[in-house]
């Protein structure tokens, strides 16, 4: 991690590569035709979403394809980040001081490193969650090949994809919220791909402290 | 397929009231068959195909009259022959006219997303409206008869009508008028019942088939298709009929308690961030530092 090339003029850190940040947008598409053509399905008073969106039958076959592509950028985000989302002892004292961190009193939570605590379970949710939501949407995608003799595959994946999905929805709420309403500065990182240099010190200091540890004091 | 003069009770994936509902009072119609007199000649069948207009299918021969293992989207009455080796060691045939039973609480009209994609008619037939089908193929899991069939070609879901074309328009359904034997009855859920019962008593009392009775199985409300069976207590002999069949627990759980927490979660969710905001707002907020472009010192 430790590059000073992540130090950037203007008092700007980089924190999202290109790579990173084509693969969430990639995520963040097909998550949201995922969401509204699954909302559509889940209940009838949002099946009109799946109408606006070309008609329930186009909605239908293109949810699994969808799905496919939400799950490959899911992998290869566990690729990019699933060394730098191991939980840690530091993580276990930031849940410990989770109220703080949610009630705005950021002082009073220890150092994050570049992933917060909240930010690997955000992860590792949408992880074990997308492993699921392939394993049951795969039964539901070809109900008609299930035999009758293996039909409690059907039966759990009916509760198993909802659930999964649930999940995710809970967490793309709070991922949403925090990503642009709760931090400012934190939108800019998927979209430039860059921070501040006080937005690195405030919420991921020990992050800060790697890529700009050893090197000259950054340029302002 | 039809619903010319046929009002509709129940409505699949449909939010609010179904129209027109409690506006008229309709006989619940219910096909009755004898198990104990059909001869297996398959009338039935062709009836069905001719009527319905449907293509014929790929048969399969080993040796058994069993040409068709399983009811297809373009085949919806199979008879289902087994031979059955009584405790005396003789043989018997128990043949069992296959075809969608008519829940009164049809498992695929729960499960089924898509608005009028199947309805219940006030008569209880459950018909499928291939035109709003969305080829999803929630009613196949639904169904605890193994009866939707997916048309893999146009991706909808066909099965029995009950020919409830032919029913609207006062006629019997096209495998009823076909039976040469008078095993297939139909009329009134009510005159049926009193019908079987009445077959189910002789078969007990004069015909060395004590254990014979009625197969309406309560876990599903009762169906629209009811048999006479020479043994009530082993449906599962007669091709795989389930001793009590219900909506699968795990689809009652996903469209009831599941889905009225996830809205709860879901609605309470977003309330729950509006306030949050409303009550902390953005963290730093008065200090631009934390955006790109923001004021420099």
């Amino acid at each position: 991690m430790s590059h000073p090339k992540q130090i950037i003029q203007h008092g700007h850190v980089l924190r999202y590569t290109l790579r990173e940040r084509l693969n969430h947008w990639v995520a963040a598409v097909s998550y949201i035709y995922l969401l509204l053509t699954g909302l559509a399905f889940w209940s009838p008073w949002m099946f009109w979403i799946a109408i606006v969106l070309g008609g329930a039958p186009v909605s239908r076959m293109l949810h699994p394809w969808a799905g496919l592509m939400f799950f490959g950028s899911v992998v290869y985000m566990y690729k990019m980040w699933a060394s730098q989302m191991r939980h840690t002892e530091e993580d276990r004292l930031w849940w410990k001081a989770v109220r703080y961190y949610s009630t705005n009193q950021d002082d009073k939570v220890p150092p994050a490193g570049r992933y917060n605590a909240g930010q690997k379970f955000l992860f590792w949710g949408f992880f074990w969650s997308s492993l699921f939501l392939l394993l049951s949407g795969v039964v539901l995608w070809f109900p008609e090949y299930v035999s009758w003799n293996l039909r409690f595959l059907r039966y759990l994946a009916v509760l198993i994809h909802p659930g999964a999905a649930l999940l995710t929805i809970g967490l793309f709420m709070i991922h949403l919220y925090m990503g642009l309403f709760a931090e400012r500065g934190a939108f800019g990182s998927v979209i430039r791909g860059d921070v501040t240099e006080a937005f690195a010190k405030r919420y991921h200091p020990r992050w800060y402290e790697e890529i700009a540890g050893g090197t000259s004091s950054p340029r302002k | 397929m039809s619903q010319a003069t046929l009002r509709i009770q129940k409505i699949s994936g449909h939010a609010g009231t179904v129209p027109g509902e409690d506006t008229q009072r309709e006989f619940t119609v219910c096909k009755l068959v004898d198990t104990t007199t059909c001869i297996g000649c398959k009338a039935c069948e062709v009836a069905c195909m001719e009527w319905n207009d449907l293509p014929f299918g790929e048969t399969i021969f080993d040796n058994t009259y069993q040409t068709m293992p399983e009811t297809r989207w373009n085949y919806w009455n199979l008879i289902l022959f087994n031979e059955h080796e009584r405790e005396d060691g003789t043989l018997m045939w128990l043949m069992r006219k296959n075809q969608c039973m008519h829940c009164a609480d049809p498992g695929c009209l729960a499960a089924c997303p898509a608005d009028g994609a199947i309805v219940q008619y006030t008569n209880g037939i459950v018909d499928f409206q291939q035109a709003n089908c969305i080829g999803c193929g929630y009613c196949i899991t639904g169904c605890p008869f193994d009866i939707p069939k997916l048309n893999p070609k146009t991706k909808r879901v066909f099965k029995c009508t009950l020919c409830s074309d032919r029913v609207s328009e006062g006629l019997e359904p096209a495998c009823i008028k076909a039976c040469p034997t008078g095993c297939l009855h139909f009329g009134s859920k009510d005159d049926m019942k009193t019908l079987a019962e009445g077959r189910a008593k002789q078969l007990r009392e004069h015909s060395n088939f004590p254990s014979a009775g009625v197969y309406d199985p309560p876990g599903v409300g009762g169906t629209g298709v009811i048999y006479v069976l020479h043994d009530i207590t082993k449906p599962e002999l007669y091709g795989g009929l389930p001793a009590d069949p219900s909506i699968p627990w795990t689809v009652k759980l996903w469209k009831g308690p599941l889905k009225w927490l996830g809205n709860v979660a879901m609605i309470g969710g977003l309330i729950g961030l509006f306030v949050h905001y409303l009550r902390y707002g953005p963290k730093d907020r008065d200090d631009d530092d934390m955006i790109a472009g923001g004021r420099k010192s």
